[in-house]
């Protein structure tokens, strides 16, 4: 589904990420670890095309992602707050979303009468405006509105972030239901390393912006993970 | 401990993000403040003048006695759009080992020395200097100066306190109309009355002690109030209003612009800085009066032509010039959405389009004075809709500086760049120098009839032209996402 070839990322003197080549099978969950600076962000950032590759590049479902913008359509993304807009209210977001993928109301509505239990009443008629919601609701939003569309490929950037516990279960059985089926590849990066062994079958962790291990989950992965990260 | 304070404060001051601007936005913001400073101390210094030879054989300070509660009710007028006690800054003191007394002193103490106040005083100490060059008491003019001053603190902290309420202005503005009414009708002799106590401030100066009481009183009513709620759930929590919604469906008309349309319009309506700017333009519809009640200016100058421009493109410079910034705060969330670019540029140049013709619309009146104004408006106004409107739009694309919705637009200087400034010389300047060159070379009408037909001329190519404007923005969308993440800039 995405294949990154030679793609490496500069500022200045300092290289951020270095890919000589990763592919992502459709319908695989993918997780992302590595600590701040890793290059997770700069990854996502590449793959939707917001900064330029200093060289190589990127293929999402035969769509070369920074020169054609074919694969809008089937991707969604949430990566940070900066992708909500602040003075709407979650509907009229959620809503302004679905007409973007051409979805009507009626289909926006019945996608998030799925997520009632995972709002948890904290969302949906609060006559809130997104800018007011707490952080964590602030993300639920943003999470959900990545799924409006049905997209092929969805990338969330520290989903679990900010999430208060009741949440992050429902939200790991949510992309666990998400990528049964193996329709959709769920691209996910996270600090937590319990969380993202549980929920993606396939772990690469970034360090300098290289990959340095690349892991099919097990139950050992956690145990490895831990090790890796302690520096041991 | 204030000195901790004052040290921090000018640290912030140096340190501040709008200090670290472009030198040419430095240099002209200083040169505006210069001049801003000096036309105030002219009017001071000449205003003693002024009213003598208006009023003569009266006292120009009785005068001037006589419309100083004009003079306190506009200053709190403005003062309540413009100046805030800036309370949130604070916040990082609230946990730390300070008095919170020490606390609201200093916040409070601070905005004794704001600018505010000294914007009168830029006019009353050159008047009363005047004043002792024309032979009045220096013990009578010093006091009533001292009096003056209480009376601008005064006002500062009385703002403070009626700043909570969203309808204070309103009484204000009320308060204004009412005076002038009464006075007009010969009700209430309201400056026969203003001028005795305010001329006794000069005659008796122990009676600086009362502006001195009031000004002290509205210190500790508002030292009262804070010091009671300087905690995070109040007056330092976050307000959140509720949300007023409306599904704006009759926006479906235009079609697929409509969801762009829709979040334009909530935009402009639920935000403070977009909500100004449109009260700014309306209001901006009175200002063709000034020139055509001035009668230097013959009706088929190119004045007038530049008043046309200029109120019915009102809305295009002051909204257009910040497309795409004001979107910047969620701008990498479109660029990675399913959002053709041409439609986000397609309905901003319909929501400016309906601004320009809605103030065509409203500046019909000026026909009044003879329909070369209707004239002129008319072809300003389709030379804004088909040549102005790709115009500002292709300036956007310069435009990488981060604004932030929620500022008030007075005074508000962010997201402002060379490129702002810039504009305004293709946008008023063209038309006025086409028009100028015909009308020396030919005639009035047909320098009317070439804005006419350039505007629609750009407005029969405005789908090539937009084409062309999308194209450059798809070009320059790595560089605007990364100025647009930039805060402060």
């Amino acid at each position: 589904m995405i294949t990154a070839q030679k793609l490496t990322k500069r500022y200045g003197n300092q290289i951020v990420l270095n890919l000589e080549r990763l592919e992502i099978p459709k319908g695989q969950s993918f997780g992302l670890v590595g600590n701040n600076g890793a290059g997770k962000t700069t990854f996502f950032s590449l793959i939707l095309d917001l900064i330029s590759p200093t060289t190589g590049y990127i293929i999402n479902n035969d769509v070369r992602v920074d020169t054609s913008e074919a694969w809008k359509p089937f991707t969604a993304s949430f990566i940070d707050e900066t992708f909500l807009i602040g003075y709407l209210t979650p509907e009229e977001y959620f809503y302004f979303i679905g007409e973007l993928r051409n979805r009507n109301k009626a289909d926006v509505d019945m996608l998030l009468s799925q997520f009632e239990n995972f709002f948890h009443g904290e969302i949906l008629g609060q006559n809130k405006y997104l800018r007011d919601l707490s952080k964590g609701n602030q993300k639920k939003a943003g999470i959900v509105a990545s799924f409006i569309g049905d997209p092929e490929v969805v990338i969330l950037d520290e989903p679990f972030a900010n999430l208060d516990p009741t949440t992050q279960i429902r939200l790991k059985r949510i992309i666990k239901d998400l990528t049964d089926n193996r329709e959709i590849t769920v691209l996910i990066s996270s600090h937590d390393l319990i969380h993202v062994t549980e929920v993606c079958e396939r772990i690469v962790v970034l360090d300098k912006g290289e990959i340095v291990k690349d892991i099919q989950t097990s139950t050992e992965t956690l145990q490895e993970l831990e090790h890796f990260f302690a520096g041991e | 401990m204030f000195r901790y304070f004052i040290n921090l404060q000018w640290k912030s001051f140096f340190r501040s993000a709008s200090l670290g601007k472009g030198l040419a936005l430095k240099v002209l913001m200083v040169f505006f403040a210069l001049y801003m400073m000096v036309s105030l101390i002219l009017a001071g210094s000449g205003l003693f003048f002024l009213l003598q030879k208006i009023f003569p054989g009266t006292d120009p300070l009785h005068k001037l006695s006589e419309f100083m509660p004009y003079w306190l009710i506009t200053e709190l007028f403005i003062r309540y759009f413009m100046q805030k006690l800036p309370v949130m800054e604070v916040k990082p003191f609230l946990a730390l080992p300070i008095k919170k007394s020490a606390i609201v002193h200093y916040i409070l103490g601070r905005s004794g020395i704001s600018f505010y106040n000294f914007m009168g005083l830029f006019i009353f100490v050159p008047f009363a200097i005047v004043l002792l060059t024309q032979g009045y008491p220096l013990l009578n003019v010093g006091f009533w100066l001292l009096a003056i001053a209480f009376l601008v603190l005064m006002v500062n902290y009385v703002n403070f306190i009626i700043n909570k309420s969203d309808k204070a202005f309103l009484i204000l503005a009320g308060l204004l109309i009412a005076f002038y009414a009464l006075e007009q009708f010969t009700i209430l002799p309201i400056t026969d009355y203003a001028g005795t106590i305010f001329y006794a401030l000069y005659e008796y100066e122990f009676l600086f002690t009362v502006p001195l009481f009031l000004s002290f009183l509205a210190y500790f009513f508002n030292y009262a109030y804070l010091r009671k709620r300087i905690f995070l759930d109040d007056s330092l929590g976050k307000r959140t209003k509720t949300a007023a919604t409306s599904d704006l469906a009759w926006t479906k008309h235009f079609g697929s612009i409509a969801p762009f349309l829709q979040l334009d319009l909530r935009m402009i309506w639920r935000n403070k800085r977009t909500k100004t700017q449109v009260f700014i333009s309306l209001a901006m519809i009175l200002y063709g009066l000034v020139f055509y009640t001035m009668g230097d200016f013959a009706l088929t100058s190119s004045m007038m032509v530049f008043v046309g421009i200029f109120i019915t493109g009102i809305f295009l410079t002051n909204f257009g010039q910040f497309v795409p910034a004001w979107d910047s705060a969620y701008y990498s969330m479109l660029m990675s959405q399913n959002i053709p670019l041409r439609k986000y540029l397609d309905s901003k140049a319909g929501l400016i389009s309906v601004s320009v013709v809605v103030m065509f619309l409203l500046s019909i009146p000026y026909v009044y004075f003879g329909w070369q104004a209707l004239a002129i408006n008319f072809s300003a106004a389709l030379y804004n809709l088909g040549i102005n409107i790709p115009m500002i739009l292709l300036f956007g694309s310069l435009n990488k500086k981060r604004i932030d919705l929620k500022k008030s637009a007075f005074s508000n200087m962010q997201g402002t760049g060379a490129a702002q400034f810039l504009v305004i010389i293709p946008l008023l300047g063209l038309p006025i120098l086409i028009f100028t060159l015909l009308k020396f070379l030919v005639s009035f009408e047909a320098g009317l009839l070439a804005l006419a037909v350039l505007g629609l001329l750009g407005f029969f190519l405005r789908n090539r032209l937009l084409d062309g404007i999308t194209e450059l923005y798809r070009k320059k969308k790595y560089g605007m996402i990364a100025g647009f993440k930039q805060q402060n800039s």
